[in-house]
């Protein structure tokens, strides 16, 4: 019954979640749109391009916030053997693979116009791809055992070993020389962003963020679902 | 139970460490080959032959644009302490203007001229409106901060 507690009370908070999370979302989701396309000036230099970073930056955020959450649960899982944390890091790994990819096709975008260059090797880009094939490593890591129990400390390990690489796209930009500017918002004196330009960029942070909490309360009952049916089915050949 | 669980948590904890510890002292010793580009400065400190591909960046000097009939673009790069006239055939990137971030990839020519292939514009963390731009221009604010800027 132990093993059942947790995954029935997560069921019971994410249904009571839900439909907020879902009406916030569909309130905020036309406001953020509007406030990034029609309300916030153009850049004094980049122009309309400018408008690229409302989807890049909370795309590009996200991507290193699933990869943290995934490495979280992932040490939860391996130590003590929380089936939930399990559930909720492989629900999150196709998600945060798809906003990496999301982040590195508009970031390329927006640097032929600006820099001159679809793709360059600096440390931030590359690091993002190291991201990006990190995910996908981990996703089919998870499959490519016979014993899904296996598979998943496997993957598990790896989500682990590569959460080091978060730091370095964090710091990337102020660590080396690179074509990517550093950091506008997170840092130490402030953002270098006008407030006009910061405001439709967090909501549309938030945004991104409601976003991930429905899809990824949605893909872990869908996988909870899948769970009990086995274990259903695996008791039922048995008896 | 609880024992073992200990043992995993502290197993966990001294791998992630050491990974760590391992990343940052590769991360180190790749210092140079990691950096997207070279500052004129670095380039003052270390004797680099001519021939040999490399990246430099920085500002481009006010006023050190000269466009010539055949298409050349001459500018000099600095990072306010040092400076490199750099040599460049080619189109330019929409960002490319005085005062602003530029990488370039090329070589030494033999009377220290850095003969660009390719010219990138670097874009820098600031994002504003027009307005604003205009207005702390007319306020004076411009210059300092963009020094500001250049000094860290």
């Amino acid at each position: 019954m132990h093993r059942y507690a947790n995954p029935l009370r997560f069921q019971r908070i994410a249904d009571a979640l839900l439909p907020w999370i879902a009406v916030a979302l569909l309130v905020l989701t036309p406001i953020g749109l509007y406030q990034a396309l029609v309300l916030a000036p153009p850049d004094y230099q980049q122009g309309e391009a400018a408008r690229i970073m409302y989807v890049h930056v909370p795309a590009a955020w996200l991507a290193t916030f699933t990869y943290a959450l995934i490495a979280v649960a992932s040490a939860i899982a391996l130590v003590w053997r929380h089936p939930l944390a399990e559930v909720a890091a492989r629900a999150a790994a196709p998600v945060g693979a798809a906003f990496t990819a999301i982040a590195l096709i508009t970031g390329s975008v927006w640097g032929k116009p600006m820099w001159g260059t679809w793709w360059v090797w600096d440390a931030r880009l590359t690091s993002v791809l190291i991201l990006f094939f990190l995910y996908l490593g981990y996703i089919a890591l998870h499959d490519a055992f016979e014993d899904p129990a296996r598979g998943a400390r496997a993957a598990s390990i790896l989500a682990l070993v590569g959460a080091v690489n978060l730091p370095i796209i964090k710091f990337s930009v102020d660590w080396w020389n690179t074509l990517h500017q550093p950091s506008s918002i997170l840092r130490l004196d402030g953002p270098t962003i006008a407030p006009s330009m910061l405001w439709p960029l967090l909501t549309m942070v938030l945004v991104f963020k409601l976003y991930l909490a429905l899809v990824l309360i949605l893909r872990m009952r869908g996988q909870l679902a899948e769970r009990r049916i086995h274990n259903l089915r695996a008791s039922g050949a048995g008896g | 139970m609880r024992f073992r669980k200990r043992q995993r948590l502290v197993l966990l904890v001294v791998g992630m460490l050491l990974l760590s510890g391992a990343t940052a002292l590769v991360l180190a010793s790749l210092q140079d080959s990691i950096a997207f580009f070279a500052t004129p400065s670095e380039l003052a400190a270390r004797q680099v032959e001519p021939g040999k591909t490399f990246r430099i960046g920085g500002l481009v000097v006010e006023g050190s644009v000269v466009r010539e009939a055949d298409g050349t673009v001459r500018f000099a790069v600095t990072d306010t302490a040092e400076e490199v006239p750099v040599v460049y055939r080619g189109l330019l990137p929409d960002l490319f203007r005085e005062g602003q971030g530029v990488v370039a990839l090329g070589k030494l020519a033999e009377d220290g001229t850095f003969v660009a292939s390719e010219v990138l514009a670097k874009h820098d963390e600031q994002y504003m409106p027009r307005e604003v731009s205009d207005a702390l221009k007319e306020a004076g604010y411009w210059e300092d901060q963009k020094e500001a800027e250049n000094a860290r």
